[in-house]
């Protein structure tokens, strides 16, 4: 007849385990990768003449970085706490004024006909001018469009963009489209090394 | 009624630590799915911009990085203190960054590799002018989902 065997010591895996989880600790990081998430248009065909769009210029607003990080928007310099706003209205364009982007209407599917505004947003910027600087502005617009969304959806469907089904987010999207364009840099192509 | 249990001159028992090791176990278990390990050892020194409107990258496995910014100070007598372009562990050229989209595009599954998204990890004080140059680049390379990194704002402050 075998005799019980005794019980293991198990007194050092608890040690183990925490050489492990101190082993874990040390060579991993816990940072959340988040960013301002951006889509570049794709590169023009060259054997295909670039189809230039014809943009009235009512619709169009550029926003201009210097080399020194000024900022100039729709022709007159601001400092960066009045871009949102101005980008706002000229993006909404409440009174329906002559000289801000014009209206129009546009059949989104699952939702009926709706007024979409035409304006485009233009960002240029120099070869010097600094990448805070630049995140910064990139970040205004961004909020820009994110608030005309939030205050589109609040106002057909009573609730913020982010916390709408995929396929009302999908007619807010058709009825504030991110058109927020970059113009290409002149000097880019001269100087490739 | 129960009696008070009068004090005899019995040993105190050990406290049982049979659970430790479990418990210890969770907590690695936790830390082992939650992190990812440290890849690269940058050459290069980055402080992030901060920024309010900004999402998460939700696919890591999906990201391949591109970092720019100025040689650590251990490096600065071989590479200078010019922003520089950093891909995997070495620094590069932007000519690199061809050869660098291609072989991250290899790596993926047929189906995940439009989702790719380029990071661009810049330092805040680099010029335009080379990030430009590296978007020009991606373009060409037909990369065009990109996120700028940032941290997130944490009090207000403009440039």
């Amino acid at each position: 007849m075998a005799r019980p065997a005794g019980d293991i010591n198990a007194g050092s895996m608890a040690d183990i385990a925490f050489l492990l989880l101190i082993f874990f600790l040390v060579t991993t990081t816990m940072d959340v990768e988040t960013g301002i998430q951006r889509r570049l248009p794709p590169m023009p065909d060259e054997n295909q003449q670039a189809e230039v769009e014809q943009i009235n210029k009512r619709n169009i607003m550029v926003v201009l970085i210097n080399s020194s990080d000024r900022l100039f928007a729709g022709g007159q310099e601001m400092h960066i706490s009045m871009l949102k706003d101005k980008v706002k209205e000229f993006l909404t364009n409440p009174a329906n004024l002559p000289d801000l982007p014009e209206k129009r209407e546009k059949d989104i599917e699952g939702f009926g006909a709706v007024m979409v505004s035409r304006a485009v947003v233009s960002l240029q910027n120099d070869r010097g001018t600094s990448y805070n600087a630049y995140i910064q502005v990139q970040n205004e617009l961004v909020k820009a469009f994110n608030e005309v969304r939030d205050e589109f959806a609040m106002r057909h469907f009573g609730k913020k963009y982010n916390s709408l089904e995929e396929d009302q987010q999908r007619i807010v999207r058709d009825a504030v489209p991110m058109s927020l364009s970059e113009r290409e840099p002149r000097e880019v192509k001269s100087r490739r090394r | 009624m129960a009696k008070f249990k009068t004090k005899t001159g019995k040993e105190l028992k050990p406290l049982n630590t049979a659970s430790l090791p479990d418990i210890v176990f969770m907590l690695l278990f936790f830390f082992m799915i939650s992190v990812s390990f440290r890849q690269t050892e940058r050459v290069v020194t980055i402080k992030l911009p901060e920024a309010t409107e900004i999402a998460k990258l939700d696919r890591k496995d999906l990201a391949s990085y591109i970092n720019i910014g100025t040689p650590i100070p251990a490096l600065q007598s071989q590479y200078g203190t010019e922003a520089r372009i950093q891909l995997n562990d070495s620094f590069s050229t932007i000519d690199d960054i061809r050869d660098f989209i291609a072989a991250s595009r290899e790596s993926m599954s047929e189906a995940d590799r439009p989702l790719m998204t380029v990071s661009l990890k810049v330092d805040e004080n680099v010029r335009m002018g080379i990030i430009t140059d590296v978007k020009q680049e991606l373009r060409r390379c037909s990369a065009l989902r990109i996120m700028y990194s940032t941290r997130r704002k944490s009090e207000q402050h403009n440039f």
